[in-house]
C-alpha cells in the first residue's frame, strides 16, 4: 500500500473534502494525472472531469468542473469553483444541459457562444459520468 | 402642560414603534447568524486562492502579466456593496462617505453599484453608473460573483478600465463593522511578507506560468467579490439589529417619561377639581 498524504478539496461554499488518501486521479488542462505521495510540487489547471479519490475504503468519486490544484510532497489542494458528490448530481438536469449544449453546437452559432456551449457539454458529460456510480 | 389625551395618544404611537423594531431586531438577529456562519465558511476558499496568488506572484519576479499593470483609459471602477433596505443605522452612509472621501476624482468612477441605497445616493450626487446588480444582495451567489467580475474583466481587457476596487463593509463582530476599501486589480502583492523559506521552495507550473496566472487571477477576484458580499449581508444585519436595538430602548424610555408625565397631569387634574368642589361647597355655607 502507498504511503499517505493530505489532500484537501476547498469551494467557495465549504471545505469538500478532507482527508488522508494514497492516490488521487483527476483531469487538467495537460491531461489526465494521478498523483501519489512525495509528487514534485506543481501547480496545474482543473479541466471538467471526474475526481478520484483512493481511501482504505475504496474509492470516492466526485465530478470537478473547474478550478486549479497545488501539489506538494506530503499535501495536495484542490481548489474548485464546482464540486459535487454523486448524490447531489441531477440527472435529468444534467441530461437536459447535455441535449441543449449539443443542439447548441450543432447549429453553429458566434464563436463566444460555441466555447460556452463547449463548457456546458463537458460539464454536463462529467455530471452524467460520477452519477452513473451512485 | 399637554393635556391627558395628547400624552396617551403619543404614548401609544411609541408603543407602536417599538413593536416593530423589537420585531425587526428579532428578525435581523436570526438573519445574522445565518450570514455569518455562511461567510465563516466561504474564508478558507478566499484565504487559499490569496495565498496561491501571493506565492505565485512572490516566487516569480519576473513576470510580466496583463493583470498586474494598470490600463491607459484612467477610469476606476468601484465596486459598491450596500443593502438594499434601511433602518440600519450608519450602514450605507459610511459606504457612501468613504468612496467620495477616498480621493478617486468623480470623472474618473464608474460605480458598479450592489445594493439600491447606495445607488440611489451615488446617482443622487451625479457618479456615473454602471450596471445594477442589486438584487444579488438579498442571496448572493457564487455565480453572481463569477458574473460581476467576468464583466469587469472584460472591461478592463478592452482596456474601459485600469482600475478595479472593492467597497465593502467588513464583519469584524456583530457591533462593529468597518466599511474598506481594496484594490483589485491590477493585482498588488506586499512580497515582502512572503519568508525567505517560501521564496526558495520551488514550484512548477503547467503548462506555465503565465497561463496559471491567467486562470487564477479572474477566480481570486471572483473570491474577494464572493466574500465580500457575504460579508456584506452579515454586517448588514448587525448593523441593523444594533440599530433596531437602540431605538427600542430608546421607546423604552421615552414610554417611561411620557408615564411619568401622564400621572403628573392625572394627579393635576384631580387636585384642581377637589379644589373645586371644595371652594363650592364652602361657598354655598
Amino acid at each position: 500500500m502507498a504511503e499517505k498524504f493530505q489532500l484537501q478539496v476547498i469551494t467557495p461554499e465549504r471545505i469538500f473534502y478532507e482527508g488522508e488518501t494514497s492516490f488521487v486521479e483527476m483531469n487538467t488542462t495537460e491531461g489526465e494525472v494521478g498523483i501519489y505521495k512525495n509528487h514534485i510540487p506543481m501547480t496545474m489547471l482543473i479541466a471538467p472531469g471526474v475526481l478520484m479519490i483512493h481511501e482504505d475504503g475504496g474509492v470516492k468519486e466526485a465530478a470537478l468542473h473547474s478550478g486549479f490544484v497545488e501539489v506538494l510532497p506530503d499535501r495536495v489542494a484542490i481548489v474548485a469553483e464546482i464540486a459535487e458528490w454523486p448524490e447531489e448530481i441531477d440527472m435529468n438536469r444534467a441530461n437536459e444541459a447535455k441535449i441543449r449544449a449539443e443542439r447548441r453546437l450543432k447549429n453553429g452559432e458566434q464563436t463566444t457562444n460555441i466555447m460556452r456551449a463547449e463548457v456546458s457539454l463537458k460539464r454536463a458529460l462529467t455530471r452524467l459520468e460520477v452519477g452513473k456510480h451512485r | 402642560m399637554a393635556s391627558m389625551r395628547d400624552i396617551k395618544r403619543r404614548k401609544s404611537s411609541i408603543t407602536s414603534t417599538q413593536q416593530i423594531t423589537k420585531a425587526m431586531k428579532l428578525v435581523s438577529t436570526v438573519k445574522l447568524q445565518k450570514a455569518r456562519s455562511k461567510a465563516e465558511s466561504s474564508k478558507p476558499y478566499s484565504n487559499f486562492m490569496y495565498e496561491t496568488v501571493r506565492s505565485i506572484l512572490a516566487k516569480s519576479t519576473n513576470v510580466d502579466h496583463k493583470y498586474l499593470h494598470a490600463g491607459a483609459s484612467g477610469k476606476k471602477a468601484v465596486i459598491m456593496m450596500t443593502s438594499n433596505r434601511g433602518l440600519a443605522g450608519g450602514y450605507n452612509s459610511n459606504i457612501t462617505k468613504m468612496i467620495i472621501g477616498s480621493g478617486i476624482p468623480k470623472e474618473e468612477m464608474i460605480v458598479y453599484p450592489i445594493g439600491r441605497k447606495g445607488r440611489d445616493t451615488m446617482v443622487r450626487k451625479g457618479y456615473a453608473m454602471a450596471t445594477d446588480y442589486s438584487d444579488v444582495m438579498n442571496e448572493p451567489l457564487y455565480k453572481d460573483a463569477m458574473d460581476i467580475s467576468e464583466e469587469l474583466l472584460q472591461g478592463f481587457e478592452n482596456g474601459e478600465i485600469s482600475e478595479i476596487y472593492l467597497a465593502y463593509t467588513s464583519f469584524k463582530n456583530t457591533v462593529s463593522q468597518t466599511p474598506k476599501l481594496e484594490k483589485l486589480l491590477p493585482v498588488t502583492m506586499d512580497a515582502s511578507s512572503v519568508s525567505k523559506e517560501e521564496q526558495m521552495t520551488p514550484m512548477n507550473y503547467e503548462p506555465n506560468e503565465e497561463e496559471v496566472l491567467d486562470h487564477v487571477i479572474p477566480k481570486y477576484m471572483t473570491s474577494l467579490i464572493y466574500g465580500a458580499l457575504l460579508e456584506c449581508v452579515a454586517s448588514e444585519n448587525g448593523a441593523r439589529m444594533t440599530a433596531m436595538d437602540a431605538a427600542t430602548s430608546n421607546a423604552e424610555e421615552m414610554i417611561d417619561t411620557l408615564s411619568l408625565e401622564y400621572n403628573r397631569a392625572r394627579q393635576g387634574s384631580i387636585t384642581q377639581e377637589l379644589t373645586e368642589i371644595i371652594a363650592g361647597a364652602q361657598a354655598i355655607s
